[in-house]
């Protein structure tokens, strides 16, 4: 840790910028009062800067620069709107709808929208665009996994693995568009190193994790996030204090989160105060 | 992470034999205090980068990776199953399910489907090959484009092998003996088995000079010599030598990226198989240069040949003291080690091959941090193309001015040209560096066939295709930017109006979608969505209007957003392609 902060200066968009030595582009960027989508970026993550879709022009850099990842230098000059920019995450944000379900990614359809995306452009009359597809796994009480809406961020790999969990029970495996989210030859999650701690369903931006409550819910028409009422308390089960938060719908819990940036959990519980809850209420009543 | 879970499935004598023969003495497990807190991420760094070798052993035992086998290795290496898996599965060469193989099958039959197989009937071989009872796979080119069609046999039980290397003269060099000759001036004149007879020809003479010149003005004399990497990138052997040299502190690395795998390449196949005591020599001297005590050689799975040949090499060097504790009596320690690829383009990636080589899936990390100061373990490393070490061999011997003799001013010395496509005499090059396109195709012979001239490919698959009106461009870095395409890895394929381009094009954008590592968007669905768009022509014999606008749009974002340079230039040679007008023109309605 360095206790003097060295400032950086930067252009972004025209406007002068100062930061932290150490700040991503991002960063700078939020500070800067801009927005910049993201999609495998999170807080308590290691940023694996894959997705692409945070990309910024930087001057003097031939290729764009992903943002979330990249540190500000000094006298660094920055674009966020310019013409390449704006194509590239479009297109990022075509070719994933054009090739997973993003109906539960509600942040992305949001820029979806802003920058004009058409995923269904590629699609050809007798030559459809190739899509995954993928049966959910559905192997447990706890939580399902369909990788049908897997954008490939890796932020579950990296919360079972060396970010949080270090349990490792999923890794990707194959390669280019085959690649999946996956435990060793495919093994059913309760015969996995899996120990349903739900860090992986906390971080998966687009529902292909997600807890089997919401999966059932939403199958039966009856998942309504507006209905949703959050009561944060700390879990009970032991001493270290994990900050909860209870989501209830019709006064049945129906998930449990933690705050990323809670200083205790960072977003991540493990299975008694994720899953703990399905002892203390009744299975469904329906 | 308390104890590794590891399931059930346990692994046979065969496997555990195979396992122990492949990671060396058996290994001691890893204790959970032994583990290194190394940059926040935990590294079982003793044992994870045996993790490839260990695979390797599991294939070759039964002819696939069975969940006994790969729970043995994650035992023995304490790596994480799901981890192990997502590593086995990133491979070609390794298999994941249990083939149906007769007991009595010895080996599986690589046939490749690039460019210069393609169009050498590589479809009669394959048909042939079924026809006798074979397993044949389908592989992206395996280096051997002046002997297409070409085939590979992955051994089950048994040594891999190159059917061409056993029954006929494999040495393709047209040049072979001309005194002219620098790179190749060993190939098929010494014997590349015998260490005395590299030396009775002048070898280790560089070495010693090198040693006598001290690492400071062998980097000088490398940096001066203009000499620049022949993987691709052509980026300057000086410059990048002397910012390991002046990394201090940590152990560091050379590494000779020995993985070959651009379509239509083979150059480095020749000269490690030919002359391997000159890449371990100028690997070695690459060492000393750069004060790295630790030398390794990625080399891909599909060259057996080289293989053996170098680490027949490298163990002639060690025992005459060339490599070891005081190597070749510089006082430097220096040691090399071989690491054999798996099948994966990707992994000739410099970062990439860093990753596959300390045991993780091949995927490119992102630059900055360089490889100069964050390589292979993160430690400092140079890497190069073997080609480019053994250009060192000659500049430290006769120093750079001789060397700047040959060539231009922003492109001295020699270059080797893989020739291959439609000339009679296909194989090996070399050539300096300002020979017109038209030369070097004249000394490769006249075209077969009886077409004429309509395109060759230069560079690669990351290439680009240029017409017959560029066959007075001068083979220099300089002249082919300017005219748009490059000398990449060296390669220069030939193509006849004979030959449909569009089937070309569509196994072009086949293979960057096959080999695109699918860590980034931008690649791994535009690869895919480009592929879609040629399969398109082909079907149709046109694209429509709505694809036609999708082409640019694919490239532009593969070009500016990919992570690495695979996405980079994957729709390059396509593009060039289409440009040229060797695609079908004119759009088709849309249907829509
Ligand atoms: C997809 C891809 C594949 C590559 N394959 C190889 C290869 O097989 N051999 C090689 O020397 N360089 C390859 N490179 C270039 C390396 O990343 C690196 O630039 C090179 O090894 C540096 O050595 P040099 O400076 O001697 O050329 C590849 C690059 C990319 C993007
Ligand atoms: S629930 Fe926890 S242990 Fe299981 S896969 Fe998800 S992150 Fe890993
Ligand atoms: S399952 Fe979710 S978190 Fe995991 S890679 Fe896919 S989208 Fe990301
Ligand atoms: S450009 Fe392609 S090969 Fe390179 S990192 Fe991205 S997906 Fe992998
Ligand atoms: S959010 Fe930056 S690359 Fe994914
Ligand atoms: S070996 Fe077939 S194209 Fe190279």
């Amino acid at each position: 840790m360095t206790i003097t902060e060295v400032s950086v200066n930067l252009t972004i968009n025209g406007q002068a910028v100062s930061v932290p030595e150490g700040t991503s582009i991002h960063k700078a960027c939020e500070s800067a009062g801009i927005e910049t989508p993201t999609l495998c970026w999170a807080e308590n993550l290691t940023p694996v800067n894959a997705c692409r879709v945070c990309v910024v022009e930087v001057e003097g850099s031939r290729a764009l620069v992903p943002s979330c990842a990249r540190a500000v230098e000094d006298q660094m000059v920055v674009q966020t709107d310019s013409p390449r920019v704006r194509h590239s995450r479009k297109m990022v944000l075509e070719f994933l709808g054009s090739s997973v379900d993003l109906s539960q990614a509600t942040d992305l359809a949001e820029w979806m929208r802003h920058y004009g995306a058409d995923p269904d452009r590629y699609d050809q009359p007798d030559l459809p665009a190739e899509r995954i597809s993928e049966e959910p796994k559905i192997q447990d009480d706890l939580y399902i996994r369909d990788y049908d809406k897997c954008v490939l961020c890796y932020k579950c790999v990296e919360a079972c693995g060396d970010d949080a969990q270090h349990t490792f029970a999923i890794a990707v495996s194959g390669r280019g568009f085959d690649a999946r989210i996956s435990t060793e030859f495919d093994t059913v999650l309760p015969d996995s190193a899996c120990v349903y701690c739900g860090n992986c369903i906390g971080v998966c931006p687009t529902g292909a994790i997600q807890f089997k409550t919401e999966f059932d819910m939403r199958a039966a028409g009856e998942w309504r996030p507006d209905e949703q009422e959050v009561t944060t308390t700390v879990c009970s089960f032991c001493g270290v204090g994990c900050n909860l938060e209870l989501h209830t719908q019709d006064d049945r819990i129906v998930k449990v989160t933690s705050p990323a940036d809670h200083s205790v959990t960072h977003g991540h519980l493990c299975i008694k105060g994720r899953f703990g809850w399905q002892y203390v209420q009744p299975p469904t009543r329906r | 992470m308390a104890d590794l879970f590891i399931g059930d499935d346990k692994a046979d004598e065969i496997e555990i034999v195979a396992v122990a023969a492949a990671v060396g003495t058996p290994t001691a497990v890893v204790r959970e205090s032994e583990r290194l807190v190394y940059g926040g991420i935990h590294r079982r760094r003793d044992h994870r980068h045996l993790l490839l070798p260990a695979l390797h052993g599991l294939q070759n035992a039964k002819g696939w990776i069975s969940p006994g086998g790969l729970n043995h290795v994650c035992e023995v290496l304490q790596v994480p199953p799901a981890e192990a898996y997502g590593v086995a599965t990133f491979y070609e060469m390794f298999r994941l399910d249990e083939p149906e193989l007769g007991p009595e099958t010895t080996h599986v039959t690589h046939v490749c489907v690039d460019a210069a197989c393609q169009i050498a009937d590589n479809e009669d071989l394959i048909a042939e090959l079924e026809a006798r009872g074979a397993h044949v796979h389908r592989s992206p080119c395996l280096g051997q484009c002046e002997r297409a069609p070409a085939q590979f046999h992955q051994g089950i039980g048994r040594h891999d092998s190159v059917p061409a290397d056993t029954v006929e003269v494999a040495v393709r060099i047209p040049q072979q003996g001309d005194p002219s000759l620098r790179l190749l001036r060993n190939v098929g004149v010494v014997d590349p088995t015998s260490l005395d007879a590299y030396r009775a020809n002048g070898g280790y003479r560089a070495l010693g000079e090198a040693i006598r010149m001290g690492p400071v003005a062998v980097c000088a004399a490398v940096a001066d010599s203009g000499l620049s990497g022949r993987g691709g990138a052509a980026f300057p052997t000086g410059i990048k030598w002397r910012a390991v040299a002046a990394e201090q502190g940590r152990p560091k690395h050379v590494v000779a990226n020995c993985d070959e795998s651009e379509p239509g390449t083979f150059k480095d196949r020749v000269v490690m198989e030919q002359d391997p005591f000159a890449v371990i020599e100028s690997l070695t001297l690459a060492g000393f240069a750069t004060g790295a005590e630790n030398g390794w050689i990625y080399i891909r799975g599909e060259y057996p040949l080289a293989t053996a040949r170098l680490e027949n090499a490298v163990s002639q060097a060690r025992e005459a003291g060339l490599l070891g504790a005081d190597a070749a009596g510089s006082g430097h320690r220096f040691d090399i080690e071989i690491r054999r690829g798996a099948g994966a383009y990707i992994c000739g990636e410099e970062t990439a091959l860093f990753a596959s080589l300390e045991g993780f899936r091949g995927e490119p990390r992102s630059k900055p941090p360089f490889p100069t100061t964050h390589g292979l373990f993160r430690e400092p490393t140079a890497i190069n193309n073997p080609e480019t070490l053994i250009n060192a061999l000659d500049i430290v011997l006769n120093g750079p001015e001789a060397y700047r003799r040959r060539g231009t001013e922003r492109s001295p010395g020699t270059k080797l040209l893989c020739l291959s496509g439609r000339v009679s005499k296909p194989g090996l090059y070399e050539v300096e560096f300002g020979t017109t396109l038209g030369e070097v195709l004249e000394l490769a012979g006249p075209l077969t066939g009886s077409g004429t001239l309509a395109a060759v490919l230069m560079g690669g698959a990351a290439g680009s295709f240029v017409g017959p009106d560029a066959l007075d461009m001068p083979l220099t870095l300089e002249d082919t930017r300017e005219r748009g395409t490059t000398l990449g890895s060296g390669v220069v394929m030939a193509f006849t109006d004979e030959i449909d381009m569009t089937d070309v094009a569509v196994r072009i954008a086949e293979f960057f979608r096959n080999e695109s590592c699918g860590q980034c968007v931008p690649c791994r669905v535009g690869t895919v969505r480009q592929h879609e768009t040629m399969v398109q022509i082909q079907a149709k014999g046109s694209l429509s209007a709505q694809r036609r606008s999708l082409v640019d749009d694919i490239a532009e974002v593969m070009v500016d957003a990919s992570i690495c340079g695979l996405g980079h230039t994957a729709a390059s040679a396509i593009n060039s392609a289409m440009a040229l007008g060797l695609l079908p023109e004119g759009g088709h309605d849309d249907d829509h």
